[in-house]
């Protein structure tokens, strides 16, 4: 008797995820783009994708981040006041605010993310701006804070990105997105277009980053280096498919798909 | 009897065009798209505005037309001549004696009152375009309110300059919504909107109309540590002495000589039947 009112032992609770993906599916008329697609992304873990070019890693990640119409599926975000939502079904204008509170979105091209014509501490400060800072000596403090976090001398503040190298510009987008304190960083191919000297100071800042601010993110490359630094785990498309998941380690050393392997057996050892 | 239908537009036109008159001012500060016509005068010399007095001027109006604030410019005269033509109403210089007021770049310094019309020209409506160049992206982002951006316009000016250096066409925001470019008025006039006449803003090639009405707040953004400063040259206007009015700056010889005069030329011209005298009023007995 006594042994049934003892009230049972806690379970250990399951972190909830910050991003659930469910069975993301978007065609391009009859073509696929990507298809089947479901995971969990769980708070301070980065999440690597990789495939060839047109395996569809670009699509899915546009259709996470709400940039593409997706045709079906979900993307359930953990919200700061109501908890699992599914962003592609919430309003625009949450899910703008999404995108620049809680979500930092980093482009291939640092012009796509970049306001060209405008100062690199405007661009920092924009974000700021956009939820409502309204004090320009603080604004403008933040600004050389973020700066000098990705390694951006302070008298290069008021120069336009234009007036920046590619690496330069990159660590800028970086700053730009990274000033509101998101949780969770979509990177399109951080590092292309960068020589490999310059992606490896990137990598190494945006490790840094990572860790420092318990960042979640979820990383496009066909870079296997970056995902070997960077990764937790990994997921390698081909086709609009996901082959493969696991642990980033696990899937380089011990490919066990078919196409895995010749990924990894490409890249050259120098 | 003159041939042209009254107001040179015919009646359909002004319709259409009072009827965004109407939802302009029912939505403050929102900009109404309208189909423009081809007015006979090039764009960029106010056929945005030319077309909204048109709609407004009934035959009993009294129209007055300044060009930064003189009723004498090229511009001005020659608006002024064509309703005079086209619809047969009286003109008027003094800015107290009109009903209807069409200008381009200024408001008048004498404060208007209840049954008075404002008409500016306007030669890019949208305040966020030299920012965001996608008119789709625009539109969004005053739905939704997200107005981050204007506020990118004024860092970069106090990043550049140390103040902000944005003179005219300085940004307000309308009965605490939305975001509006008061066409290039000096901002030494921003705090002069909040007034009570009805403000008309007509857009031709930009086919945009947008409205102000009576007692609307209207407020100039800035930073909490940059806060607004409706600036102006800091002296005397030299023929009447105003010293409250907004001056323009005229270089009178080859030796750096330079005047300050009221833009204002009827309110000037008011001021020195007054009595009121500059430092370079013509002396009495030169007058003689």
């Amino acid at each position: 008797m006594s042994a049934q009112i003892t009230p049972p032992l806690p379970i250990p609770l399951l972190p909830v995820p910050l991003l659930s993906v469910k069975d993301i599916h978007k065609t391009y008329g009859g073509r696929i783009g990507c298809t089947d697609v479901s995971f969990d992304l769980y708070p301070g873990e980065v999440m690597g994708i990789v495939g060839e070019s047109g395996s569809g890693k670009s699509t899915l990640l546009n259709c996470m981040a709400g940039h593409i119409p997706t045709d079906s599926g979900q993307v359930l975000f953990d919200t700061r006041d109501r908890g699992l939502i599914d962003t592609l079904t919430m309003s625009e204008p949450e899910r703008r605010m999404l995108a620049r509170t809680d979500w930092a979105f980093v482009h291939q091209h640092a012009r796509d993310g970049l306001r060209m014509s405008v100062s690199a501490g405007g661009n920092v400060g924009e974000r700021l701006m956009a939820v409502g800072a309204r004090h320009y000596g603080d604004i403008r403090a933040q600004a050389v804070d973020w700066l000098g976090r990705v390694e951006i001398d302070e008298d290069r503040m008021d120069d336009r990105p234009s007036a920046f190298s590619g690496g330069m510009q990159q660590r800028l987008q970086i700053a730009r997105n990274l000033v509101t304190g998101p949780r969770l960083v979509f990177m399109d191919e951080p590092t292309g277009g960068l020589d490999v000297s310059v992606q490896a100071r990137l990598l190494d800042l945006l490790r840094g980053l990572v860790r420092e601010m318990g960042l979640s993110a979820i990383i496009v490359t066909h870079d296997l280096a970056v995902v070997r630094l960077l990764a937790d785990r990994l997921m390698v498309m081909k086709s609009g498919h996901v082959v493969e998941t696991g642990l980033t380690d696990q899937v380089l050393d011990d490919p066990q798909h078919a196409y895995t392997q010749l990924l990894v057996s490409s890249v050259l050892q120098v | 009897m003159s041939d042209y239908n009254f107001a040179y537009l015919d009646e359909q036109t002004k319709r259409m065009i009072r009827r965004a008159i109407l939802k302009g001012i029912a939505i403050p500060g929102y900009q109404v798209p309208f189909a423009s016509r081809e007015m006979p005068m090039p764009y960029g010399w106010g056929t945005g505005g030319v077309q909204v007095t048109a709609a407004c001027l009934t035959p009993e109006d009294t129209l007055k037309v300044i060009d930064q604030g003189a009723d004498d410019t090229t511009n001005a005269v020659s608006i002024r001549k064509f309703f005079e033509k086209t619809a047969e109403i009286a003109v008027t210089e003094k800015t107290g004696d009109a009903t209807v007021i069409q200008t381009r770049h200024r408001i008048p310094e004498e404060p208007l009152g209840e049954g008075q019309i404002l008409v500016y020209q306007v030669p890019i409506p949208e305040p966020l375009r030299f920012l965001e160049p996608r008119e789709t992206e625009t539109r969004k982002m005053h739905a939704l309110e997200e107005y981050g951006l204007m506020h990118v316009k004024l860092y970069e000016d106090i990043a550049r300059h140390g103040h902000i250096a944005t003179s005219y066409a300085y940004p307000v925001k309308v009965e605490g919504r939305y975001v509006m470019d008061p066409s290039p008025i000096p901002k030494f006039d921003n705090p002069k909107m909040e007034m009570a006449a009805i403000q008309l803003f007509g857009a031709g090639r930009e086919q945009r109309i947008y409205a102000v009405p009576p007692y609307t707040k209207v407020v100039s953004l800035d930073f909490e540590d940059h806060p607004f400063d409706p600036s102006k040259a800091d002296h005397p206007c030299d023929l009447c002495g105003a010293e409250h009015t907004y001056l323009d700056e005229v270089i009178i010889d080859d030796a750096g000589g330079r005047m300050f005069v009221c833009s204002d030329t009827d309110y000037c011209a008011g001021r020195q039947a007054k009595g009121h005298r500059g430092r370079l009023s013509p002396t009495e007995e030169a007058a003689q």
